[in-house]
């Protein structure tokens, strides 16, 4: 933890996006966190991600549970609205703020302890219920604000700073989201903004509940020799399968990619999503064969990344609600309260 | 691009953008740091080292350093790095007992011609070493140009005397009265080297109708010299000053200080063009000095024998796409009253005393011809540094050329080939005291410039003699010396620690980080974080990285040296290290 605050100097010639800020406007407080943890560098990914959206910080809300990830909502995006609720308890905290506000864009952020233990069941019914919304798991295998013991994201025979194996088999998000029938899946790694930053947009921009994977070495407790879930670890079994490149409605199609080679999705706001096939064999749109994909690479121990599967057809939680066009906390009282004669009226009917 | 070779001086030298652009190379970060711990004496020492004279540069310097301040690129002003100097000279205790006496008699005699700048530099680095030195001075007072053109409200005659005697005191044969009439005799003498500092002391004149006409014409720093031996104590009302360069500044404030009422400074160019240096113009400026642009001088006036005024033509310029001006057109001629004018319009060199018989090489413009590194003329032994070398520069030029002429003087004597010059050297220390915590004060200072203080309108023309500056009080000291970005505080990267966390880009303030595939260098330039357009600033690059193999680029730019890519390191990859040029000088040599 340093000592002095982020000077606010900034570089006179830093560009600024079609919202007229600066990448620095989108920071937020210092991190505490140890140097060199994975998290910062997926809370540079979020903001530049948003900064090259344009969208301004006021618009979106963060929500989170308890954990080291889960403390970075903080360390980004200082303007923007956030709750720090209960350990495991963020989704039902972020289905009601997105029931009460569909206007506001939701990033829920947590770990691998807070989403794949403690909050299991939560994460689970978020997925079904598709709340619209991009859940970031910040996925380290351990608990590090407890001095890192295996999380439930641990793989089978990862070695703990101390030596000792993991005898048990890992929960792997990814797969479990999508046979929950999550309509976005990805996964990223904290190490490669390059391709992390393209997956966040698409994930902001898809209408539904984008669950994100994010391996994000420990520094601290699982960054040595024998851990899966170590930066050397991960980019030397990182398998990259798509490339998302992210399109919004004003830009151009980029155009020097083969045709063929490129496939686009069209997202529910007109923007798209461009999809570069690193591997042949491999269709982010065919869900069992995204399933067999990923189990098959785990066998061999190797880490799938990238875009892994997406549906953009089904409808969000508001759509299946029928809820109101209006977010709920625009709504006049009078609108929001049927009063007791129309209570009475609707209770008559069931008796 | 090839990885940078930081062992190699001049990677970290040019980071420091003060020391860089200073000609004698002042350790500035460091003295700031002394000054900033109360150690006064200490940053004295450190800029006496380099720059021979810190009270003197404190006050008049042309601060080429300023300019080049870090600062300066974040859209701020400089640090006040030559007012800070000043405040080291202000507090020093006397620092004569901590100067090296002279030498054993080396039995090498060297004769320095005029006691200005550059001679008294030769002096100050050749008495260690035990030469005799015999200094020719044709007034009754040494300085050189430091005395008689500047005006004794912006340099004391007392922060003279003493940086001087710090020198001639240590056992210099000072001959003042003693001109130089013939560099022949002097070769006579048999001297073991002849050092020539006579700077530039022919002020040029104008050929205009009326030039010849009035005793109330004079040339600017004749005038000067005069006012400074208190040989003239007056002058009228009504001051023209033709010019408009540092010595046309000295020129005005001094008319003023005379009995001049309304003094006019009259300028051909518009303010662009201006040869003064911007803080001199707003001291005239601010003692109600009038500078008037587009005139050029045509004629005196002449009525009954009596200069009565000056006809100009007012010109009007074009400003081209290029910043260049066209040529003028003339709007209309005006004539303006006056009682005197001042010829401020520059210098020339001037060497009656050398006879075309010694065989001493002169160039197309009747200068020696003299090197630029060993400052040895076509004559053997006989050395050229200040004004008289290569024509008017300033005063931190001409210690710098003392420097230089003193290891070639050194070599010379001592049957060495003056053409093989000590090298630059380089030394790193890292400045990690704890975790996160550093030997410097490296969190960034918001606080704005300090303006200096000056003494009242109404009191400071009442004596020639009354400085104006007040110099920084302890309170505004403390403030500016926290603006230092410590520039010397080097960012060092060791890339076999690097596991590519990227903390540091992240942290950087001013995203001067990015890791990224190598390239040439246009290339890696267009694939920062953060533009990088400025090609006077280099870049610093890594070899490969141990696990992707890309590399890490850092553009020394903007880079403000509050060490958080260094505490965000997870593995110790960056490290603050202080670095510190060593710049040779003749007395180095021997240790």
């Amino acid at each position: 933890m340093s000592f002095i605050k982020k000077p606010k100097i900034t570089h006179p010639g830093l560009p600024r996006n079609a919202a007229g800020l600066t990448l620095r406007d989108y920071e937020g407080a210092m991190s505490t966190l140890c140097a060199g943890c994975g998290h910062d560098s997926i809370s540079s990914a979020i903001m530049q991600a948003y900064f090259e959206l344009a969208i301004e910080p006021h618009r979106v809300a963060k929500v989170s549970g308890i954990g080291c990830s889960s403390k970075t909502p903080t360390y980004f995006l200082g303007g923007a609205h956030g709750f720090n609720s209960v350990h495991g308890r963020m989704p039902s905290i972020a289905t009601g703020a997105n029931a009460a506000n569909r206007e506001l864009q939701y990033i829920g952020v947590s770990g691998d302890g807070d989403s794949l233990s403690i909050g299991l069941g939560q994460f689970a019914h978020a997925i079904r219920r598709n709340v619209n919304m991009m859940y970031l798991i910040e996925n380290n295998g351990v608990y590090g604000l407890t001095k890192g013991q295996f999380s439930a994201s641990a793989d089978r025979g990862s070695k703990a700073k101390k030596g000792e194996a993991n005898p048990y088999s890992p929960i792997d998000p990814v797969l479990l989201a999508i046979s929950l029938g999550c309509t976005f899946v990805g996964r990223g790694f904290s190490g490669d903004k390059e391709h992390l930053v393209p997956l966040i947009k698409s994930a902001i921009s898809h209408s539904g509940f984008a669950l994100l994977d994010i391996i994000s070495p420990c520094v601290t407790f699982n960054d040595h020799e024998g851990s899966t879930k170590s930066y050397a670890h991960t980019r030397a079994h990182m398998r990259e399968t798509v490339h998302a490149d992210y399109t919004s409605v004003h830009e151009e199609i980029v155009s020097h990619v083969e045709p063929g080679e490129f496939k686009k999705i069209q997202m529910h706001d007109g923007s798209r999503v461009g999809f570069k096939r690193v591997d042949e064999n491999f269709d982010p749109t065919d869900r069992i064969g995204a399933i067999s994909y990923i189990e098959s690479h785990r066998a061999k121990g190797e880490v799938v990344t990238g875009l892994l599967y997406l549906e953009e057809s089904t409808s969000e939680m508001h759509h299946v609600l029928g809820s109101s066009e209006t977010a709920m906390s625009e709504l006049p009282y009078e609108k929001l309260n049927p009063g007791a004669q129309n209570l009475e009226r609707i209770q008559a009917r069931w008796r | 691009m090839n990885p940078t070779k930081i062992n190699l001086p001049d990677h970290f030298h040019k980071v420091v953008d003060c020391q860089w652009g200073c000609p004698a190379h002042t350790d500035v970060p460091h003295y700031i740091r002394q000054i900033a711990q109360g150690d006064f004496t200490g940053a004295y020492l450190e800029n006496r080292k380099s720059n021979v004279f810190p009270g003197i540069l404190g006050r008049v310097c042309d601060r080429p350093c300023e300019p080049a301040c870090r600062r300066g690129r974040l859209d701020e002003e400089p640090v006040a790095i030559c007012r800070l100097k000043r405040v080291a000279a202000d507090n020093a205790d006397d620092i004569a007992p901590l100067l090296p006496p002279k030498g054993e008699p080396n039995g090498k005699r060297i004769a320095c011609v005029g006691a200005g700048t550059a001679s008294l530099t030769v002096a100050n680095d050749l008495i260690p070493l035990g030469y005799d030195i015999v200094m020719f001075e044709q007034h009754d007072k040494p300085g050189g140009l430091m005395r008689t053109n500047i005006p004794s409200f912006r340099l004391p005659a007392e922060v003279l005397d003493q940086e001087i005697g710090y020198i001639v005191d240590r056992g210099v044969d000072l001959r003042l009265n003693t001109p130089v009439n013939s560099l022949q005799s002097l070769l006579d003498d048999g001297f073991d080297a002849i050092f020539v500092g006579t700077g530039a002391p022919r002020g040029k004149d104008i050929n205009l109708p009326g030039r010849n006409e009035s005793d109330r014409i004079h040339i600017g720093i004749d005038w000067l010299e005069q006012v400074a031996f208190e040989h003239t104590d007056s002058i009228g009302a009504n001051v023209l000053i033709i010019g408009v360069g540092n010595t046309a500044m000295d020129c005005c404030r001094t008319a003023l200080r005379l009995g001049g009422k309304s003094v006019k400074v009259m300028a051909r160019k518009p303010r662009q063009w201006f040869k003064a240096s911007a803080w001199e113009l707003e001291d005239a400026e601010e003692e109600n000095v009038e500078i008037i642009v587009n005139h050029a001088p045509k004629a005196f006036v002449i009525e009954n024998g009596k200069l009565v005024g000056m006809r100009f033509d007012e010109l009007n310029y074009d400003i081209g796409d290029d910043g260049q001006l066209s040529a003028p057109t003339i709007v209309k001629e005006v004539t303006i009253p006056c009682d005197d004018v001042i010829l401020a319009i520059g210098q020339d060199n001037a060497f009656p005393w050398i006879e075309a018989s010694t065989g001493l090489a002169l160039n197309k413009w009747d200068c020696p011809e003299v090197s630029e590194t060993t400052h040895q003329s076509s004559l053997s032994g006989v050395f050229f540094g200040g004004d008289s070398a290569f024509g008017p520069k300033n005063i931190i030029w001409a210690v710098e050329h003392g420097h230089r002429a003193a290891i070639s003087i050194h070599k010379h004597c001592q049957g060495q080939d003056i053409t093989d010059r000590p090298e630059r050297g380089v030394n790193l220390l890292s400045t990690k005291m704890g975790i996160h915590e550093w030997s410097y004060s490296n969190d960034y200072d918001e606080t704005d410039r300090l303006k200096m203080n000056h003494v009242d309108l109404t009191q400071r023309f009442k004596d020639i003699r009354i400085e104006v500056e007040l110099g920084f009080n302890a309170e505004q000291t403390a403030k500016e010396v926290e603006r230092c970005l410590n520039c010397d505080i080097q960012t060092v990267f060791a890339e076999k620690l690097c596991i590519e966390c990227d903390a540091c880009m992240d942290v950087c303030p001013t995203l001067c980080l990015t890791i990224t595939h190598n390239g040439d260098e246009d290339d890696l330039r267009g694939r920062l974080r953060a533009p990088a357009e400025n090609k006077d600033q280099i870049l610093y690059v890594s070899d490969k990285l141990p696990q992707t193999g890309k590399v890490m680029v850092k553009d020394e730019n903007l880079c403000i040296h509050c060490g958080l890519c260094a505490e965000r390191c997870p593995t110790g990859a960056w490290d603050m290290r202080k670095s510190k040029v060593s710049i040779p000088y003749a007395v180095s040599m021997e240790s």
